[in-house]
């Protein structure tokens, strides 16, 4: 915007999908936290079901808004600048999901670093060892807590392996993709996006598996096992809840592609849904490096 | 596209298209708008009502301390208002407004036609209110409110949580995401839709500052989003993060609060800077002394408030390597900091002074928040806040900074605004009883907090030893004397709205800036056409 270049900036009109969304949130944080009362107090309210017709009508109200988006990018509103005021909003976001990520590699460095090993008497925390946790002994993973809480470690080969070349290979054909798009090649185009759609799902199902192992008898690692599980299953879990999310945007793209949406130089939305999908690998390999790996 | 196809662009399939639409009318004109003067104005009022809601809440505090032993309600009650009152003044009422100024101010300052995501700006308006009426609904639960704090430390949050922990958490979620979604909103509109000329060293310094504020925005709510998350499992799914006994550590609580806690104290403080920044220099007459330092002073600022976290925690038992690291970059803050204050006195230096009441607001904010500053020094000497750790003293710092800081400037900003925004001129009568009685009682509310905190009188708590009588009665008195002088401002506004003195489109002659080149009040659409090159260099701030 530096030089003389003024183009018409759409300000859409008034719309009605921002006070649905907000309903919908507020239905699904007031359903979430009766719900979760209610779990503590053992007791059984409408919680739950505020939660899902909340969630039901967000997802109303997003099919609704992007409906909206996608039309007036079909009828030509939206103006140089439009798409690189929806680029620079989506980077920032997803820069707010990066930091989101952060706090929780923050938790694991910081019990890994500090808070286990002062538990076992590290640095000036001899006491702490001797008098409250005399049977302890700081390891990582911790597979046995100050409190006796046992469980055992998730491997890294396996699945997590598995799981970290399909996420990587998933990234590299989502730029086949992008690329195919800039040459207008749409046959390239939707096979590419449909095996990255593949990689996806596949990512999402062995996540779901190991999981399943980690629940089993043999293996007892929960939730609620010590900081280790609590790190394992909140990292992977948020993660998973953003492949997912990327999952469904790739999908829905993919749809579009199909209508015959999206061309060379008009496409934020795929450019969009790929940058998310590189974000939600980059995470993995942190992830799969300092849960997994060391 | 051309400079031709601008003229032609903005006479025909421009205005069908997007400006056409006016404004709808009753309650649907505020719920389904996407204007940003309408959104501005929804932050506005709604910051003004939570703030009267948070300062009820703090009437009632003071009226049980108004003398020692427990008169007016029980003391787990009493922590239930201390949170509270903390959570809404911070969340719901000095944060809202300053959103409402960028909403109403920033895309007239730079020349643009509204905000660069306007049905966004909208929904990160209208989820505000639902998210304090998850967190006010909790009064009338069984669990009662939040007890444990604005800071919600944990354990006090997690294993002796009175069962308002989930509601709270996502209240909180909610109010994470719109201010995540209003900072995007800003940092867009700054980046993309400045005028053509509109460089950034050109734009004025409240816009700066709502920039650099907005960048924290986006870089900390998310580390708060995560901290809450891990209260929420710890609390309800067994997870131990906080919890010895699993191998977590409730000292990582305050250091993932706090993280987010610090950044978010300048969030609150930035803003301000920009709106003194646009209104010393108006009322003296001057360009603002040092523009560009003031530009690096707030980055400055900004930077350093990621590295100073642990200031808040100096009596945790952190090794001694720690402390003396956050006492010494805590310090280094008073260097742009200083550089602030002395740009507003330079400023203010030889111009052609007068004192309306923008003025006043913000003369009192650069002396008021100095002293915050100075507290703020001394608590961030590390042996010296082993003694004032958690004491009134504490209180008084913060109260300096948040209202004869923020609020302050607020008060500035938007009696400086207000003829721009209602057309009208304020009552100018009124507007002065406001400065007066909130500036005299706001001293009496905290200066002696000051005298109670050093001589050890503990924060939140219902009762107190006897030997803080005395003090304590006198802030009660200033305390519901500034509560009381608040409602002459609601007065000054309703009045302004419906009627007074026509504003003309530059009501103070010392005023730069292009809201100013523009119609009072300001037309529902601005800048639907990039203003001409010569306004923009007149709004310039740099001293000629």
């Amino acid at each position: 915007m530096t030089n003389k270049e003024y183009e018409s900036y759409y300000v859409p009109s008034q719309s009605h999908w921002p006070i649905i969304g907000a309903v919908a949130l507020f239905m699904i944080a007031f359903g979430a936290g009766n719900y979760v009362t209610d779990l503590a107090n053992e007791e059984s309210g409408y919680g739950g079901y505020l939660l899902l017709a909340g969630i039901a009508l967000i997802i109303y109200m997003l099919v609704g808004w992007f409906s909206d988006v996608i039309n007036e990018s079909l009828t030509g509103k939206y103006s140089h600048q439009m798409d690189n005021s929806f680029r620079q909003g989506m980077s920032w976001f997803i820069f707010s999901e990066v930091m989101f990520f952060v706090a929780f590699f923050g938790a694991l460095l910081y019990l890994r670093v500090f808070s286990v090993p002062w538990l076992g008497g590290a640095g000036n925390n001899v006491e702490t060892g001797a008098v409250l946790w005399p049977d302890f002994t700081a390891i990582w993973p911790l597979i046995k807590t100050p409190d006796g809480t046992t469980t055992t470690a998730m491997g890294w080969f396996g699945l997590p392996l598995i799981n970290t070349v399909l996420l990587m290979t998933s990234s590299v054909t989502a730029h086949f993709a992008h690329s195919a798009l800039l040459k207008n090649n749409r046959k390239g185009l939707k096979a590419w996006l449909g095996l990255t759609i593949i990689l996806g799902v596949a990512f999402i199902c062995f996540q779901v598996l190991e999981y399943a192992h980690g629940y089993s008898e043999e293996m007892r690692l929960f939730l609620d096992s010590g900081v280790y599980g609590n790190t394992f299953y909140l990292l992977t879990g948020f993660h998973g809840m953003h492949v997912t999310l990327g999952c469904i945007m790739l999908i829905i793209m993919w749809l579009r592609v199909l209508k015959g949406h999206f061309t060379p130089d008009n496409h934020f939305a795929f450019q969009a849904a790929s940058w998310y999908w590189h974000f939600v690998d980059v995470v993995w390999v942190m992830l799969f490096v300092f849960v997994y790996i060391l | 596209m051309t400079t031709d196809v601008i003229a032609q662009d903005s006479h025909d399939e421009h205005h069908d298209d997007s400006h056409e639409h006016g404004k709808m009318t009753g309650i649907k004109r505020w719920l389904y708008t996407t204007n940003h003067k309408d959104i501005g104005t929804l932050y506005l009022w709604f910051a003004f009502i939570m703030f009267l809601t948070g300062g009820a809440m703090a009437m009632v505090i003071r009226a049980e301390l108004f003398q020692p032993g427990l008169q007016l309600v029980e003391p787990d009650f009493f922590n239930q208002l201390t949170t509270v009152h903390g959570l809404i003044m911070v969340f719901g009422a000095i944060m809202p407004a300053f959103t409402g100024f960028a909403n109403w101010m920033i895309p007239m300052m730079i020349g643009a036609p509204d905000m660069a995501l306007p049905r966004m700006n909208n929904w990160s308006f209208w989820i505000l209110p639902f998210a304090f009426a998850i967190l006010l609904s909790s009064f009338f639960m069984e669990s009662g409110a939040p007890n444990f704090g604005w800071t919600f430390y944990a354990p006090l949050s997690t294993t002796y949580s009175n069962g308002s922990t989930a509601f709270f958490v996502f209240a909180v979620h909610i109010m994470g995401i719109s201010s995540i979604m209003g900072a995007i909103n800003i940092v867009v509109t700054i980046m993309n839709l400045r005028a053509p000329g509109m460089t950034y060293m050109k734009m004025p310094l409240f816009v700066w500052t709502f920039f650099i504020t907005a960048y924290l925005l986006i870089a900390v709510m998310p580390v708060l989003a995560g901290v809450v998350t891990m209260l929420l499992t710890d609390t309800y799914f067994g997870t131990s993060f906080f919890d010895a006994a699993g191998g977590g550590d409730p000292v990582m609580f305050q250091h993932i609060f706090w993280f987010f806690g610090h950044p978010e104290v300048y969030i609150m403080i930035l803003p301000a800077f920009g709106i003194v920044s646009t209104t010393i220099p108006a009322f003296s007459r001057k360009r603002l002394f040092g523009y560009s330092s003031m530009v690096y002073a707030t980055s400055s600022i900004a930077l350093l408030s990621f590295i100073v976290w642990a200031h808040h925690m100096f009596t945790t038992g952190m090794p001694l390597f720690g402390e003396l690291f956050f006492m010494y970059c805590t310090m280094l803050i008073a260097v742009p900091t200083g550089v602030k204050v002395f740009n507003w006195v330079a400023t203010m230096w030889r111009g052609s002074l007068s004192f309306e009441t923008p003025m006043l607001f913000s003369i009192a904010f650069v002396i008021l928040f100095t002293i915050g500053g100075f507290s703020g020094l001394m608590l961030a000497m590390t042996p010296v806040d082993f003694q004032y750790h958690d004491t009134y003293f504490v209180v008084a710092h913060f109260h300096y900074v948040l209202v004869t800081g923020s609020l302050f400037s607020i008060y500035a900003g938007a009696y400086y605004w207000l003829p721009k925004w209602t057309g009208h001129m304020y009552n100018d009568t009124l507007s002065k009883w406001h400065f007066w009685c909130s500036l005299i009682s706001v001293n009496l509310l905290f200066f002696p907090m000051h005298f109670l905190g050093l001589a050890g009188m503990p924060r939140r708590i219902p009762d107190y030893a006897l030997q803080f009588a005395d003090f304590n009665k006198w802030v009660s008195i200033g305390g519901f004397a500034f509560g009381l002088s608040q409602l002459i401002f609601l007065v000054v506004v309703i009045k302004c709205i419906r009627g007074g003195e026509k504003a003309p489109a530059k009501p103070w002659d010392g005023a730069i800036g292009l809201e100013w080149t523009v119609a009072s009040p300001a037309p529902y659409h601005t800048f639907s056409t990039p203003p001409p090159q010569k306004d923009i260099d007149n709004a310039d701030q740099h001293e000629h």
